[in-house]
């Protein structure tokens, strides 16, 4: 049996990557991409807490994590074809109109 | 029908000015002046005929006094001010007075403003004035008084102004309202000591209550609640009538059109402040030392008004320092308890005055505008009428007899030598300025109709007046020969003064028991002293003006510091200027403007918002408008809250207290 803090500390490496991606990163997509390992990294956190309590309400909540996301890439996909199609480009820096 | 009608309607007397103003004011700037005039005189000439038909049906049911309640204005606890109007002996004279002689001036002013610019706006603003005035005579207590009171003081200042594009006449207009709220703030004041002492405003229910009837008269140096209440009756009175020290505006209102002069400020408006002493005398009956200070203030006034007089080259103001003097006059016989002479030269003073003014007007008109004295001269043999009644009025002012103001000044004279305390000197020097009355008076008729003639004639086409400004003249010329005949048989000694014994049931309780035989032959010496001293008058003036004409101006170098001194009106403009304008200016400006307003308030107002703004300014650079950049944001803010959960010493357990 792994222990608990061994999944939790994995979690916390893969949402600290996600955080690091999505400041450090440009191009939208890789943005788009550390979002989803966060969401995956929380994922993972809510299984093993769920394993180590005994209690379903956190594979419940990755249930919910996982439609959301999907829903999520749908929409997203969707507003950076669009970005791409009308700026001809996929650098965040360069989406900026709302700019003074 | 009832059985006296005009006096069960009796608020159609100045419901009907009123309708009139507004008529011609809403609907007469199209109009051409024929139907303004038929209006204007119509309404006011009907509201004439009211007054008489109202006062014969007084007279005829031999009541004391008529009084109506029509509706009530104001109701608020105990206290009630209602639209009531009465009338007795004294609001009789007065109500005659100021719709015959207003009939009179608006048919002179029909002439006279013929050919003058808002045309229906003047009329409209002079029945306006009849309206209030109307109001204030007949008005049966003081907060409806005082409605006639302050209207007619805003129809004098439309009036004033009624050039409002000269600057003069607008700054006339302005300091006429300012200096009559100043005695206004005395009259409010007055009234609301009036309602404390007596929990009511209506005249009767003042006069005849019992809390009256048993106060005790305050005796000089003693200052009670009625000594206190009718002096400030009197501020008001004075800033109304012109009296010392708010007489100033009476000579700038000359700028306003002749017939308003004649007729606001000279005949009726300005009595307001005598009829006000008048109708309260009741109170001032009580209030010797307020009586007191009425009497000088009335014949300090009569003197120094005289005084300036003495000099003036325009012939508007001559005359009107002479009403000052005038007025002056009244307020020292209701001074010396003598309110029936104070009403009867009032009334005698409304013809004569009326007709100086409308003679004035009538003059400027013939010269086409030119009102200085020093350049005209000779006018007797162009303008004959306007001669013939001129001389009449100045006859009239400078008492001769059997002319009005013969009669009239002479009681007060009389009354002034017979009182206690002070009457010779409150009589020499009444007699002294009825001196300067008959030589300034005369100096304006030799300046103006005497001697070479001192204008080109190639400029000015001197004429007559038109026949509807003579006529006016003319009538008001036969009531200032027999005005005063009404106390002719009491200077005669053939009978009573009937003037005084028609005035006898309102003024009958507080006024000395008629004249004794003694004090007859009396009166007789001190009218002969009167008429000579008139006579003295017009003599040095004769001399002066037309026998000596180089001389005057001799005598002016002689005493040059007295000369000057009267020609600047003894600098009190200058010093009202310095001593409360410009500090007031000072503060206002100073304080008021740049310090309260300006820093204060707007300080506040732009502070709080260049505060926001300067705040918004600062956090906008927080919205960069870069998605990274709030990414950044968002992840401090997480590691914030995570920090406070886990590390902050008390909060944090809350926190996780209420996550939990």
């Amino acid at each position: 049996m792994v222990p608990t803090n061994y999944y939790v500390i994995l979690s916390a490496i893969l949402f600290g990557l996600g955080v690091f991606a999505f400041i450090f990163k440009r191009n939208i997509i890789t943005i788009f991409m550390s979002i989803e390992l966060m969401l995956n990294a929380v994922n993972l956190a809510f299984v093993a807490f769920s394993q180590a309590l005994g209690k379903v309400d956190g594979q419940v909540f990755v249930l919910f994590v996982i439609v959301v996301a999907a829903a999520e890439a749908a929409v997203g996909l969707g507003i950076i074809i669009l970005i791409a199609r009308n700026r001809q480009t996929l650098n965040v820096e360069r989406v900026d109109l709302l700019k003074l | 029908m009832p059985k006296y009608p005009m006096l069960e309607y009796l608020w159609i007397v100045p419901l009907l000015p009123l309708l009139g103003s507004a008529t011609s004011g809403l609907f007469g700037a199209k109009w051409p002046n024929k139907i303004v005039n038929w209006v204007a005189i119509g309404s006011t000439g009907l509201s004439f005929l009211g007054a008489l038909e109202a006062v014969r049906e007084f007279l005829e049911s031999g009541q004391v006094l008529f009084h109506k309640e029509f509706f009530t204005w104001i109701a608020a606890g105990n206290f009630r001010a209602g639209f009531d109007l009465q009338m007795d002996q004294l609001t009789v004279v007065m109500v005659l007075v100021v719709t015959g002689v207003g009939w009179l001036i608006h048919i002179y002013a029909s002439g006279y403003m013929a050919h003058e610019g808002g045309y229906y706006r003047f009329f409209s603003y002079l029945n306006l004035f009849m309206f209030f005035m109307l109001i204030l005579v007949l008005a049966a207590n003081y907060v409806l008084l005082f409605v006639g009171w302050e209207g007619v003081g805003l129809s004098s200042y439309l009036l004033i102004g009624f050039y409002f594009l000269k600057k003069s006449a607008a700054d006339a207009g302005k300091k006429a309202f300012i200096v009559n709220r100043i005695g206004d703030f005395g009259f409010m004041l007055g009234m609301f000591l009036l309602f404390r002492a007596f929990h009511t405003l209506d005249f009767q229910a003042i006069f005849t209550s019992s809390t009256l009837q048993g106060w005790p008269v305050e005796l000089s140096g003693h200052l009670g609640t009625l000594t206190f209440a009718c002096l400030l009756l009197f501020m008001g009175a004075c800033g109304k009538s012109a009296q010392l020290p708010l007489y100033v505006w009476l000579p700038d209102a000359m700028e306003g059109p002749t017939p308003v002069s004649a007729l606001i400020h000279a005949a009726t408006m300005v009595t307001a402040g005598v009829y006000v002493v008048a109708r309260s005398h009741i109170l001032f009956a009580h209030a010797p030392t307020a009586m007191l200070v009425v009497a000088i203030v009335g014949c300090a006034t009569a003197f120094f008004a005289a005084t300036i007089g003495l000099v003036q080259t325009d012939i508007k103001k001559v005359l009107a320092y002479s009403t000052v003097s005038q007025l002056g006059y009244m307020f020292l016989a209701c001074g010396v308890g003598a309110f029936s002479a104070g009403i009867f030269h009032l009334m005698t003073h409304a013809f004569f005055k009326a007709l100086l003014f409308l003679a004035a007007g009538s003059v400027i008109h013939a010269m086409g505008g030119e009102q200085d004295m020093l350049r005209m001269g000779g006018l007797s043999k162009k303008i004959r009428w306007t001669y013939a009644t001129m001389l009449t009025a100045t006859l009239a002012i400078a008492g001769f007899p059997p002319f009005a103001g013969f009669f009239s000044k002479d009681s007060i004279l009389f009354s002034a030598f017979g009182s206690e305390p002070g009457g010779y000197i409150l009589y020499g020097l009444g007699l002294f300025t009825a001196l300067l009355t008959s030589f300034y008076m005369f100096r304006l008729i030799f300046l103006t109709f005497h001697g070479k003639q001192r204008y080109d004639e190639h400029k000015v086409h001197v004429h007559e007046s038109p026949n509807n400004m003579l006529a006016p003249l003319m009538i008001l010329a036969l009531l200032s020969i027999v005005g005063g005949w009404l106390a002719a048989p009491a200077m005669l000694g053939t009978g009573p003064d009937y003037f005084a014994e028609f005035l006898k049931p309102v003024f009958g309780g507080v006024e000395a028991a008629g004249a004794e035989a003694e004090a007859h032959s009396l009166e007789i010496t001190l009218a002969i002293v009167a008429v000579l001293t008139a006579l003295l008058g017009t003599a040095v003036a004769y001399w002066l003006y037309l026998k000596r004409p180089g001389k005057t101006d001799a005598l002016a170098r002689s005493m040059k510091p007295a000369y000057t001194t009267l020609l600047n009106k003894y600098y009190v403009d200058e010093l009202y200027a310095a001593v409360i304008v410009r500090p007031l200016l000072w503060i206002s400006t100073n304080v008021l403007w740049k310090g309260a307003d300006v820093a204060g308030i707007d300080g506040a107002v732009n502070g709080i918002a260049e505060g926001a703004t300067a705040i918004g300014d600062g956090v906008r650079h927080a919205q960069s408008g870069n998605t990274r950049s709030y990414a950044v944001w968002v992840v401090v803010g997480a590691l914030v809250v995570i920090a406070v959960i886990f590390f902050w010493p008390f909060g944090g357990k809350a926190v996780v207290g209420m996550v939990r």
